[in-house]
């Protein structure tokens, strides 16, 4: 079925995967606008809005915008304008978008405001860190979701959408890969037409932070999270599951867990024929602290199943101080912290807690071919890795001699073999801040380093300016491939097409890059002219000045 | 719990391009259809880059878990011969059937490192599994229909038809169409050219 149909279709069920689900909820809560920026396993959620409002649809404004801190922006300025807003990003893109949502957190939303964020233990799509997003919680004081399949990830962004309306302050839903990227039926509910006026009415006390009235936004946010700890308290997304009046274990043992290790859990129970209460719990903050309490109090033993850090075993030892100082806890004691939570692995710490039998297979397993990812035959970037290294060569220079910087783009893939040019990976835009700090520092050693066109203008533009100002010499690679490639293809700045598939007015990158003051800027179609482009590594490998070029060849996968 | 507990698991296996996802959402749409409990569970990112792909689907009573456990698939179906070596993890003797397609997709990450031959790959499966079928798919979805890529569609066609999961060859027709809208009429030759001939 036509994705926009299947996503409109009026009522009844159907299988969604969880990004499309958290779609059908914005849209079931009458959503007016979305901003994004594309990481996966939250690319669909953009992609999707995209081709919704590429279809005609017009009930909410969307964009692709720069990087995750100016989508947050965005949604900002839209919820401070009255809209229904939905903002969505992987874990890393929270981190950009940090540095607007913790005083947005404080000033609070006026149009309900949702933040999708999508984690994903065991770096299926992410190079960087195992981030547990989770921890925003405590830090930001942001009220977060946590759905398991994809009927959950339609109902709590609807009732995201609720709370944040009830207690004006932005909700989050936090997915992993698993969830994200789950396809499971759904029962879909009425699709809302937005009823809401834009209109930006001023209000200092409530939009300006300035000190020390930030102060006072603390305090409030603080009570405001205790009202929304007794909706928590009382809401049946925190519910108590698989009670038997004939629990069939010596002890009296409880599980606690929530997301999609829940479905572990339930696996998990089912095949070894238990019937144990599990506590499972779609908030995680605030948390039902009292219920936790009361679950766990008449309690000798509790198994605590959670990806990562064990932030809830944590808060479940602080909770048992009073309610159950004997509460044997186990957690990370039998869970692993590092990768993903597995069924089997859920399943044999269930066994651990009840003393039953179970093992994991212990065949050894035959050896395959490593398959690693690698660049599409043909790909631009061929001629880019290949040219530098040629470059190098041509020089007498060995590869050895030069240090590379690699960015988040296809262009990581200059990692792996045959090209193995890559010495330092961390995030977006950082080939080039951490060029800088490393040239500075060690002016003999030369560095070339790599940026996609998208990087570039997502956190590549301030670390460059910073690189001429402060006087390093790196050469800088622009990846100019037309396109977001890697996450699916998305629209950037510097082509002339929007997210709605209207015309926008293309940022030329190098003007930019002229404008930030780099004197020595080329821009090579490295594919037509690869003499051309090896000529102009080998002139920055002579002068050793810092230098710009734009390697311009489309990706080949870009649909026409 | 409900009183029946049965579950079908499948892991499909084979390489960025080869259309597993696409695959994964037929046989959950035929299970739908069915009116089964389903879950299927894909990954993204760099796969499309010629890595290899992993989506598992589940269906039955009592699906929980989008993730197929060890040890416990019913079928592994595999788009490329040394990608299903990847996959004993989820396979065991008493358990497993794979259905492999006789093809082979080079990497350049493999480097000068040899492949191993069909027989080897066989071999090396077979402690895993209860009985393992191959069969040249894309070979044969060239040759027959122009195209490597309905590969997917003629085996998993094959494998409905000869009961290698619990999917009924009109669901699974039914659920091409939905899905395969677009292009159904080669998906549909795809169908009935498994049904004419698919020699395991």
């Amino acid at each position: 079925m036509d994705m926009v149909k299947k996503l409109y279709q009026a009522t009844g069920k159907t299988i969604l995967l969880g990004n499309l689900a958290i779609i059908r909820g914005a849209l079931e809560a009458g959503v007016q606008f979305v901003s994004v920026y594309p990481g996966t396993p939250a690319s669909e959620i953009g992609d999707t809005f995209s081709l919704l409002s590429k279809a005609g649809k017009k009930d909410f404004y969307f964009e692709y915008s720069t990087n995750e801190k100016v989508a947050m922006e965005a949604g900002i300025g839209a919820s401070y304008s009255n809209l229904k807003t939905l903002v969505a990003m992987k874990h890393f893109g929270l981190n950009v978008a940090s540095d607007a949502l913790l005083p947005f957190v404080y000033t609070g939303s006026k149009g309900p405001t949702v933040i999708i964020v999508a984690d994903d233990p065991s770096c299926h799509s992410s190079g960087q860190s195992e981030e547990n997003s989770r921890a925003f919680g405590e830090f930001a004081h942001i009220p977060i979701l946590e759905p398991s399949d994809s009927q959950e990830c339609k109902d709590f962004t609807k009732l995201a959408f609720e709370i944040s309306e009830k207690f004006n302050i932005p909700v989050m839903i936090r997915t992993t890969t698993r969830v994200a990227h789950q396809s499971s039926i759904v029962n879909l509910g009425q699709i809302k037409e937005p009823n809401r006026e834009a209109k930006f009415v001023k209000d200092y006390k409530k939009f300006v932070t300035m000190p020390p009235r930030v102060l006072e936004m603390h305090k409030e946010l603080l009570e405001k999270i205790e009202k929304i700890r007794k909706l928590s308290e009382n809401s049946k997304t925190n519910k108590i599951i698989g009670i038997s009046k004939n629990v069939r274990t010596k002890d009296k043992v409880g599980i606690i867990t929530s997301g999609v290790s829940h479905l572990y859990v339930m696996e998990a129970l089912n095949k070894l024929k238990l019937e144990i209460p599990v506590l499972k719990l779609g908030f995680f903050y605030p948390l039902p602290e009292q219920k936790i309490s009361k679950f766990i109090k008449t309690l000798d033993k509790v198994l605590i199943v959670e990806e990562l850090e064990p932030y809830l075993e944590k808060e479940t030892m602080i909770l048992a101080k009073d309610a159950n100082p004997k509460l044997k806890i186990l957690g990370k004691s039998v869970l692993p912290q590092v990768r993903e939570l597995r069924p089997e692995f859920v399943t044999l710490a269930v066994a651990k807690l009840v003393n039953k039998k179970f093992s994991l297979g212990k065949a050894k397993l035959p050896s395959s071919p490593k398959r690693f990812p690698n660049l599409c035959p043909g790909c631009p970037y061929w001629f880019v890795f290949n040219g530098v290294k040629q470059a190098i060569k041509e020089s007498g220079l060995r590869k050895e001699d030069i240090i590379f910087g690699g960015g988040i783009g296809c262009y990581m893939l200059a990692s792996f073999a045959p090209h193995e040019i890559q010495d330092y990976l961390l995030c977006m835009g950082s080939s080039i801040g951490v060029a800088h700090g490393i040239k500075k520092s060690s002016p003999k050693q030369k560095l070339i380093t790599f940026i996609g066109d998208s990087s570039f203008f997502h956190a590549g533009i301030p670390a460059l300016v910073n690189a001429v100002h402060n006087e390093s010499n790196p050469l800088i690679i622009v990846m100019d491939n037309k396109t977001a490639a890697m996450t699916g293809h998305q629209p950037y700045p510097g082509i002339e097409k929007t997210g709605r598939g209207e015309k926008g007015p293309k940022v030329k990158i190098e003007k930019v890059i002229k404008a930030c003051g780099v004197d020595n800027l080329e821009i090579i179609n490295q594919v037509k002219d690869y003499s051309g482009f090896i000529k102009a590594v080998k002139r920055f490998l002579k002068e050793d000045k810092l230098t710009v070029i734009i390697a311009r060849s489309p990706c080949l996968r870009i649909k026409k | 719990m409900k009183k029946k507990d049965k579950q079908f698991n499948i892991v499909l296996s084979g390489v960025g391009g080869q259309g597993l996802i696409t695959l994964g959402k037929i046989i959950s749409q035929a299970a739908f259809f069915q009116g089964e409990e389903v879950k299927m569970s894909e990954l993204h990112g760099l796969s499309q880059r010629g890595g290899s792909v992993a989506v598992q689907v589940r269906f039955g009573d009592n699906i929980y878990s989008p993730l197929v456990a060890q040890t416990e698939a019913d079928l592994v179906l595999s788009l490329e011969r040394n990608e299903s070596l990847k996959n004993c993890y989820f396979a065991s003797k008493k358990r497993t059937i794979f259905l492999i397609n006789d093809f082979s997709i080079f990497s350049p990450s493999f480097g000068n490192n040899k492949l191993p031959s069909l027989q080897k790959i066989l071999t090396e499966i077979n402690p895993f599994a209860k009985k393992v079928y191959t069969i040249k798919a894309s070979d044969i979805a060239r040759e027959e229909l122009g195209t490597e890529i309905i590969a997917g569609v003629y085996m998993l066609s094959g494998a409905v038809l000869n009961g290698l999961l619990p999917i009924k060859s009109a669901n699974l027709l039914k659920a091409i169409k939905t899905i395969l809208y677009k292009n159904f009429d080669i998906n549909k030759k795809a169908f009935d050219l498994a049904k004419k001939d698919f020699n395991i």
